[in-house]
């Protein structure tokens, strides 16, 4: 299960993810991370069983969290099954199936490759 | 030899008895029947490809306003569409960016929206004659309120296409989608297989005035298209047909990130199998037909070309480049392409799509040269600055200072003891060491990502790299990346004030 962490400038000094990793003894793997001036974006990895704890532990911490169950849409519509999302995805979120193109939304780390990627504009992220 | 005529082949088609497949199926029937065998039992093959076709477009015609218009500039949805051809008709690209929407909205979205019955918003210019006084009009259409829309197409249907990746060490956006930096992905382009010329490469039976399937509706081969290049095998349509009765299933407006607007276009091709010639060539697999892997790294007209591929191992998924697997995938859409071939195939058994005699063969002669440029544009080794002064790594940085003070650039390339090239330091990096006290050796603050150039490049790639990345100056090095040169926004700025 992938969580999305905002985090606000105050906290972004502080080792949160350590501590959260310490007092849950979660295997956390961080996938994507953008920090700036005003505020952090980071997506987790966390197992699905310690999902609930992990959630409320950053939450104690001031970080608002919110489970990417679907990271990514897409338009069946204006899909035209090409490819074009399979090759630059970093986490082969997309595959060919019999020549369709089939998601695996459970993979996507939200970096928004193939939004602007895909020739048919079919893709976007669910953002919350 | 067994022979059939095409005239045998329409009869049947009018009684549906036509025995139709897919290029896709007829590989399997001729090894298992032979060639002779699949002429008995095949009468033809359908093709699709659907990808895009940037060189597309449409002839518009409004009818005449009263008082009368001779449009000068006509705009579409805010798209221009070219003006210059009578009074009222127009052209409309598929790859012109519109005025308010940018590359996100362009011709190829314009029929887009007027093949799926949506009212477009049109602003013409008149030039204003005795004949033609109206001066300027607005009106609101609909595809039905055009008298013609017919799609001129003047290249389509490559034959094949060169697969595409990238070198350099930033993401390229290209007309062949996003190539990541380092050889990160290979993109193709085509349906291999199923690709209408690859399975009549000879032109046994296309040729001028064959029926095809363009968009669903049935249109014609005007010719060859431009660019046609049989003698590589790359080959070329001019098309066209009736706009009005076309279905957005098989034509779509596409966008290319930092690239611009194009159009997704299916085509189709029937191929009567008239002898075994053609039983031959409609066999053709994707393991036959092979294309180059070039790279789009190099921002030049021949770029290199680092393997050849076969359609096979492009749609295995992966392709190994320089011992690393790279992935790829297409950008044209196999998917459409055979829901294109398969609509061909149920039209040609129902008797609603009949074959066509040719009026003319196709030219086994093309020309797709580079352009010859009659006015020589410099490279970088004809305005760059020969006496560049380098440092070691191991300077201070109040020698560095001094340096730049006493030389003509606020830029030294630093080498290493071979004299090749390792990083630059700056006036600015000079003042942030001082400024943070950390007045140090040069190595410690040199930036070792590094631009540079080469001197037998034209200077438009200097610009460009100056523009993309911000910066105001560059090392000129040679083959062994020593430096021999500097090249700085100021040559550049000097050459184009000299030109005006």
């Amino acid at each position: 299960m992938k969580l999305m962490l905002h985090v606000a400038p105050g906290i972004v000094r502080y080792p949160v993810i350590a501590s959260v990793i310490l007092e849950t003894g979660a295997l956390l793997n961080i996938e994507r991370a953008s920090i700036d001036a005003v505020s952090g974006e980071i997506v987790l990895e966390v197992p699905q069983d310690k999902c609930l704890v992990v959630k409320e532990a950053f939450e104690r911490r001031g970080v608002k969290v919110v489970p990417l169950e679907i990271p990514v849409i897409r338009d069946e519509n204006e899909c035209v099954h090409c490819g074009a999302c399979v090759s630059i995805c970093p986490t082969s979120t997309f595959r060919f199936e019999d020549w369709r193109v089939v998601a695996d939304s459970g993979k996507c780390i939200q970096c928004g490759a193939c939004i602007t990627g895909c020739p048919q504009r079919a893709l976007k992220l669910v953002l919350r | 030899m067994q022979e059939k005529s095409l005239a045998d082949i329409n009869e049947r088609i009018r009684d549906g008895s036509a025995r139709v497949v897919t290029a896709e199926e007829m590989p399997d029937i001729v090894d298992e029947l032979g060639l002779a065998g699949a002429v008995r039992e095949v009468d033809v093959v359908t093709t699709g490809t659907f990808g895009a076709m940037c060189s597309s477009g449409v002839f518009l015609n409004l009818g005449h306003s009263d008082p009368p218009i001779k449009i000068s500039k006509a705009l579409l949805n805010k798209v221009e569409a070219y003006g210059g051809v009578a009074a009222v008709d127009l052209f409309l690209g598929a790859t012109q960016p519109s005025e308010d929407r940018g590359i996100e909205y362009g011709g190829a979205h314009v029929m887009e929206d007027l093949i799926s019955g949506k009212q477009i918003e049109v602003d013409a210019y008149g030039a204003g004659t005795d004949c033609y006084p109206q001066m300027e009009l607005e009106t609101s259409l609909r595809l039905e309120d055009f008298n013609q829309a017919i799609m001129v197409n003047p290249r389509n249907a490559y034959q094949r296409y060169n697969a595409a990746t990238n070198s350099a060490d930033r993401t390229m956006h290209t007309y062949m989608g996003t190539l990541l930096p380092r050889f990160g992905n290979i993109h193709y382009s085509g349906s291999g297989v199923l690709s209408p010329l690859s399975n009549d490469p000879n032109f046994d039976y296309i040729g001028i005035g064959t029926r095809i399937f363009l968009a669903g509706a049935q249109g014609y081969v005007m010719g060859s298209g431009t660019q046609h290049n049989p003698q590589n095998n790359f080959s070329t349509l001019m098309v066209t047909g009736d706009m009005k009765k076309m279905n957005n299933r098989f034509l779509r407006a596409a966008t290319f990130h930092k690239y611009g607007p194009s159009l997704y276009l299916g085509i189709g091709i029937p191929i009567p199998i008239l002898n075994e010639k053609l039983a031959r060539s409609t066999a053709v697999r994707d393991r036959d037909i092979t294309v180059p892997v070039m790279d789009y790294g190099i921002a030049r007209r021949d770029r290199p070309s680092l393997k050849m591929v076969s359609y096979e191992d492009l749609k295995s998924g992966m392709i190994e480049i320089n011992g690393n697997e790279v992935s790829t995938s297409s950008l044209s859409s196999f998917h459409v392409a055979r829901e294109v071939a398969l609509t061909l195939k149920q039209q040609v058994e129902k008797g609603e799509f009949l074959l066509s005699c040719a009026v003319e063969p196709l030219s086994r002669v093309g020309s797709s040269r580079p352009m010859k440029q009659t006015k020589e544009s410099p490279n970088v080794g004809d305005v760059m600055s020969r006496d560049v002064v380098t440092v070691r790594e191991d300077i201070g940085v109040e020698e560095a200072a001094r340096l730049i003070v006493g030389g003509s650039f606020d830029h030294l390339p630093v080498i290493s003891r071979d004299g090749r090239l390792m990083g630059i330091i700056t006036a600015w990096d000079i003042s942030k060491a001082v400024a943070g006290g950390k007045s140090s050796r040069i190595g410690d603050i040199m930036t070792r990502r590094v631009y540079s150039v080469k001197a037998d490049e034209p200077i438009e790639l200097a610009a460009r790299t100056f523009d993309t990345h911000s910066i105001s100056a560059m090392p000129v090095v040679d083959g062994d990346n020593k430096v021999i040169g500097m090249i700085t926004s100021n040559h550049l700025s000097r050459l184009f004030a000299r030109r005006r």
